[in-house]
């Protein structure tokens, strides 16, 4: 029986090989026939003429990115700090479901609620289509609130009660003393909750393409369409052949990669929690 | 000047102001989950029609029977590969491997890896390993594998948790009894973990029921019941996807939505139980 657990121990390893294997063979190829920098900088997408730039999926995926993090992480932050210092024992008790439900609720269903409702509602007061990058920002911004405030929380609660206590003893109220005190001690968690939630954000798929609207090209404002690097695989893959097909795979490799970079700056921030 | 020990313990400006922004804030949270889930129910909730929920799918009534049953075979495949390889990878790390074991870096490591990437990659490994090249084509089959190893890190990194929260004394015991250390780990070990492995697995089956971007290129978007394991089938996530490109059914769509958010709830409420049964 050892072999057998040691050999389900060595599938997670198999799985990342598998994985990395299937992307840059698939992936490599079509990147250096397109040429490298034309494909990272190239801002045309017209499989149709075999022009394969990327350069707008991922100014579009770093832009909505960028959105959910103005949205999402104050809120989220401040919300950490209601949940860990501010909350009664029984509201607890119904609001920490609440989160967990927050993050529970698929996607899908988020970008579903974008499309029906913060859709026509930015239409409504900006003109326009309303399927634009703030539309995508603001759902995105909801959807990594849970991570925000589960991390956060934890990282608050995981801050000595002593220091609170001292600032107390010392005169500062107890704002001040969460704020100043308190929410500094416990910032590389809180910052490890943010990493986590741009990780999410980054490679959110469905919610993102109901509600963005889906151009390649780099939009010009906050209510122009955009579309991301995860979109983008998922709208043409469907139908995709030859170099279009594997220029997606190497869309999903540069998406990879920036997912790979993300873990990095989690895990070392992780790190720095534990020490 | 003797009043400033009150004063600055209840109405200087930026304490009111920080304390406004800390309940703003969670009012804005609490508020958008609470306009999101009545909002879906409000409108959805009137077309959970009887033929919503006929045995077949057609333009005409636009069941989302099929998918619910799909649904729920996706989560009992994925669920047979991923929990058995999930538990012994768990054991081998926790019961076998020794401290300065190399291995036991580099397998955490890609598991939290898997842990990270995102659906759409994981949907197109699947499409690119198990549908193209082993040649399942859309299948049940190549979803439920393709979301196994999504699953894996999940269960990999709970049981290890519930095995190491097993206090030493319960396998010196048993040693001291004359069990086998194989023995020990199945009918001691195992048992007293079981409330932990089971709050990964629900945890898992939400991350299946929930599931899009990995399953449109692997399990396919055939919105019927297929008969075997190797024919294509939608589950509800995709289903909703799925309405919204197919000229939109908006009322069914929502109704989609609030058996999702349904089921979504009901696990919530499921694993919330068994956390509180774990640390009471």
């Amino acid at each position: 029986m050892h072999g057998v657990f040691l050999a389900s121990a060595v599938t997670s390893i198999f799985a990342v090989l598998l994985i990395c294997v299937f992307l840059f063979a698939g992936g490599i190829p079509a990147m250096l026939k397109i040429g490298v920098v034309d494909f990272l900088t190239g801002t045309r997408w017209k499989p149709g003429s075999d022009m394969y730039g990327i350069l707008p999926m991922i100014l579009g995926s770093i832009y909505v990115t960028a959105g959910a993090v103005v949205v999402g992480v104050p809120t989220g932050v401040l919300t950490a700090v209601y949940m860990a210092r501010f909350c009664p024992p029984k509201a607890y008790r119904l609001l920490k479901p609440a989160v967990e439900l927050l993050a529970g609720i698929p996607s899908v269903v988020y970008g579903f609620f974008g499309l029906m409702v913060i859709v026509p509602a930015l239409r409504t007061a900006f003109g326009g289509s309303g399927t634009s990058l703030l539309a995508a920002s603001l759902v995105l911004g909801i959807m990594i609130l849970p991570t925000v405030i589960g991390v956060g929380e934890a990282a608050l609660r995981a801050v000595p009660e002593s220091y609170y206590e001292g600032s107390l003893a010392l005169g500062a109220s107890k704002e001040r003393s969460i704020f100043f005190v308190v929410l500094p001690a416990a910032r590389s968690g809180i910052l490890a909750g943010i990493v986590l939630g741009i990780g999410r954000a980054i490679g959110e798929t469905m919610a993102v393409i109901m509600v963005a609207g889906n151009q390649p090209v780099i939009p010009s404002s906050l209510f122009k369409g955009l579309r991301t690097l995860t979109a983008n695989i998922v709208l043409e893959m469907g139908y995709a052949a030859d170099l279009h097909r594997e220029a997606l795979i190497s869309t999903a490799v540069v998406l990879f990669v920036f997912i790979l970079c993300i873990n990095l700056a989690f895990s070392l921030l992780k790190r720095r929690v534990i020490r | 000047m003797m009043t400033s020990t009150s004063v600055s313990s209840r109405s200087d400006g930026i304490s009111v102001l920080l304390r406004g922004l800390v309940y703003g804030a969670a009012t804005v949270t609490f508020g958008t989950l609470l306009f999101i889930v009545v909002y879906i129910l409000w409108k959805g909730v009137r077309h959970l029609t009887p033929s919503l929920f006929s045995l077949t799918y057609n333009s005409e009534n636009v069941s989302l029977f099929p998918a619910l049953v799909n649904t729920i075979s996706m989560t009992v495949l994925s669920l047979a590969v991923a929990v058995p390889l999930g538990i012994f990878s768990a054991i081998w790390l926790v019961e076998y491997a020794s401290r300065n074991n190399r291995l036991v870096g580099v397998v955490r490591l890609t598991a939290e890896t898997l842990a990270g990437i995102p659906s759409i990659v994981y949907g197109l490994f699947g499409f690119l390993l198990f549908v193209t090249t082993l040649g399942f084509g859309f299948s049940l089959l190549a979803g439920a594998l393709t979301l196994a190893i999504m699953i894996l890190p999940v269960i990999m990194r709970t049981t290890e948790e519930a095995l190491r929260a097993v206090p030493d004394s319960y396998r010196e015991g048993s040693f001291g009894l004359g069990a086998g250390k194989l023995r020990t780990v199945f009918r001691i070990i195992l048992p007293s973990a079981v409330p932990g492995i089971l709050a990964g697995v629900i945890l898992s089956v939400g991350r299946i029921v929930g599931e899009t971007a990995a399953l449109i290129y692997t399990a396919g978007t055939v919105a019927q019941i297929p008969d075997t394991v190797f024919a294509s089938g939608r589950t509800l996530a995709v289903h909703l996807y799925a309405l919204w490109g197919e000229g939109f059914n908006a009322d069914q769509a929502y109704a989609t939505a609030v058996v999702l958010l349904i089921m979504v709830t009901g696990i919530n409420a499921l694993s919330a139980a068994i956390a509180a049964r774990l640390h009471p």
